[in-house]
């Protein structure tokens, strides 16, 4: 490795310690990456189901959803994402909790996955929306009123029209979104779930080899970052199949 | 689906145009009603008698969060000029490393940065004397130097990009106008590009800022005390969770709205004619 001059102590000791079976700790920050990832994906496409049904009340709806889905979109991209974790991580837990007990049911102990998710869907929604509507209008509206004439129902325009001609637009969004998702997840560190952070903090403080340990997470999120990229934009590709080139920024 | 119908055809704005009228339209007035009873409601409920103990204390938070939101805003910026100069002008030479600069701080987790920097450097100094002795190391005892660092540079990297962006953005007419004008490289930059870049980077600007001060919490997880550990403290202190964290989320609100204004005054200051 490249930073092996800096560490003076511990060049032979460092693949020990990173070796993924058990004396070293690589296994456990593949299994914090591995829980990471869930989340992000979980987080991503719960986001996504929450930006289209905001995009499409935000363009479409009455005057009502448009001001909540309003007061919702600047609310949460206001507030820093730790606060809202922990917000909602206690408020909905405890929500749940005590509905089920006014119904007679026992409390549950709500999973970090799940809640994670949860959570982190939700702020990942409110970007979602905006992302989303802006790529709505930016479809040539003649499209969806000529989708109308033809006497589609919404959901048949969403499907047939609406989702594949906004997908190039939204997708350069998107991708920032999925990215911030992926980093976003470290955030749960602080409430305590088991993902790639705080696995390494975990790792780090037992072997005291904090630096080693805090470049091989940065490295694993790098290669998430990467190899993303590289995926996102085949997608792009395919997704502007038959349109002009991409303008240069 | 008749409301959907109109909205598409180019009268409906005519119709109901007069904004003045939708803006205290009978919905928003209820919408309000609400919003105000929640207020009254988190007032009257929940516990509050904590509040007057910990006035110091909120206030030295919440300087301290503005004062690392402002330097780091500061230094990044002027960190972010060279970098995106370099990627969108320069020779391979700065160029690459500055775009694997932006790449690998935008790839990773700023709380990961942050952690690396004071736990993992931070216990690296300390095995070499010669630092240990040095005038510094009073300074990288403490764990601010540490976030101011790890922000800054995170703003630095997303505003590289931003600022790569600007400079190759500037028409290139203007930049041989002033090569034509006599004007040398660095004239040319102080007086034409820099200006310009900045006026198209401006609008990003403010996102970045509230980006920042959204990021500025989790300098709270290396014991920097600011307006989030302040929180933290009341919660542990006084066994009460929804409290303080409400307080909390208000305070950032009333932060951000206040930089989209100053942005907004600063945007109105230069005047608008991009071509």
């Amino acid at each position: 490795m490249a930073d092996a001059s800096i560490f003076p102590a511990a060049i032979s000791g460092m693949f020990e310690l990173l070796s993924p079976v058990p004396p070293g700790w690589g296994g456990n920050l593949l299994r914090g990456l591995a829980n990471s990832l869930q989340i992000a994906f979980g987080a991503f496409g719960l986001g996504l189901l929450i930006g289209t049904l905001g995009a499409y009340g935000k363009l479409y709806g009455g005057p009502v959803i448009r001001d909540i889905l309003a007061i919702y979109t600047t609310i949460v991209r206001a507030v820093p994402e730790l606060v809202l974790i922990l917000l909602l991580y206690y408020a909905g837990t405890d929500l749940i909790n005590r509905v089920l007990e006014a119904m007679g049911y026992a409390p549950v102990n709500i999973s970090g996955l799940v809640a994670g998710i949860v959570v982190l869907g939700f702020v990942q929604g409110a970007y979602g929306t905006e992302v989303l509507r802006g790529a709505i209008k930016a479809i040539p509206q003649g499209e969806i009123e000529a989708a109308r004439a033809y006497g589609m129902s919404p959901g048949v325009m969403m499907r047939r029209i609406i989702l594949p001609a906004m997908l190039p637009h939204a997708l350069p969004g998107l991708a920032n979104l999925w990215l911030i998702a992926t980093k976003d997840t470290a955030l749960l560190a602080v409430v305590g779930f088991s993902e790639l952070t705080l696995e390494t903090r975990q790792a780090a403080g037992a072997t005291k080899a904090y630096f080693l340990f805090y470049m091989a997470a940065g490295v694993l999120y790098l290669l998430v970052t990467l190899s993303s990229n590289a995926i996102i934009g085949r997608v792009e590709i395919w997704a502007r199949r038959g349109m002009p080139s991409i303008r240069e920024a | 689906m008749t409301e959907t119908a109109v909205q598409t055809f180019r009268i409906a704005p005519k119709q109901n145009g007069d904004t003045e009228a939708r803006r205290l339209a009978p919905h928003r007035i209820v919408l309000a009603l609400i919003g105000l009873g929640l207020v009254a409601a988190s007032i009257f409920f929940l516990r509050w008698d904590w509040l007057p103990n910990y006035y110091g204390l909120i206030a030295q938070g919440l300087w301290r969060t503005i004062w690392i939101l402002a330097v780091t805003c500061v230094l990044g910026f002027l960190l972010a000029v060279p970098l995106g100069l370099a990627q969108a002008a320069g020779p391979a030479i700065v160029a690459v490393p500055a775009r694997a600069f932006c790449t690998i701080i935008r790839g990773t987790p700023l709380l990961l940065q942050l952690w690396l920097l004071y736990y993992g450097l931070g216990s690296l100094f300390p095995q070499y004397p010669w630092i240990r002795e040095s005038e510094l190391w009073p300074y990288l005892r403490q764990a601010w130097p540490y976030a101011v660092l790890a922000l800054t540079l995170s703003y630095a990297g997303y505003e590289g990009e931003v600022m790569r962006g600007a400079f190759a953005g500037v028409p290139k007419g203007q930049l041989e106008a002033a090569r034509a004008f006599g004007m040398r490289r660095f004239t040319i930059l102080r007086r034409i590009w820099l200006p310009q870049a900045i006026h198209r980077a401006l609008p990003t600007l403010a996102g970045e800022a509230v980006l920042q001060l959204k990021a500025t919490p989790l300098v709270a997880t290396i014991t920097v005390i600011d307006l989030y550990a302040v929180a933290s403290r009341v919660r542990q202190d006084m066994f009460i969770t929804y409290e303080p964290l409400l307080l909390l989320a208000a305070f950032y609100l009333v932060i951000t709205g206040v930089i989209v204004f100053l942005f907004r005054r600063l945007e109105r200051l230069i005047p608008s004619k991009l071509g």
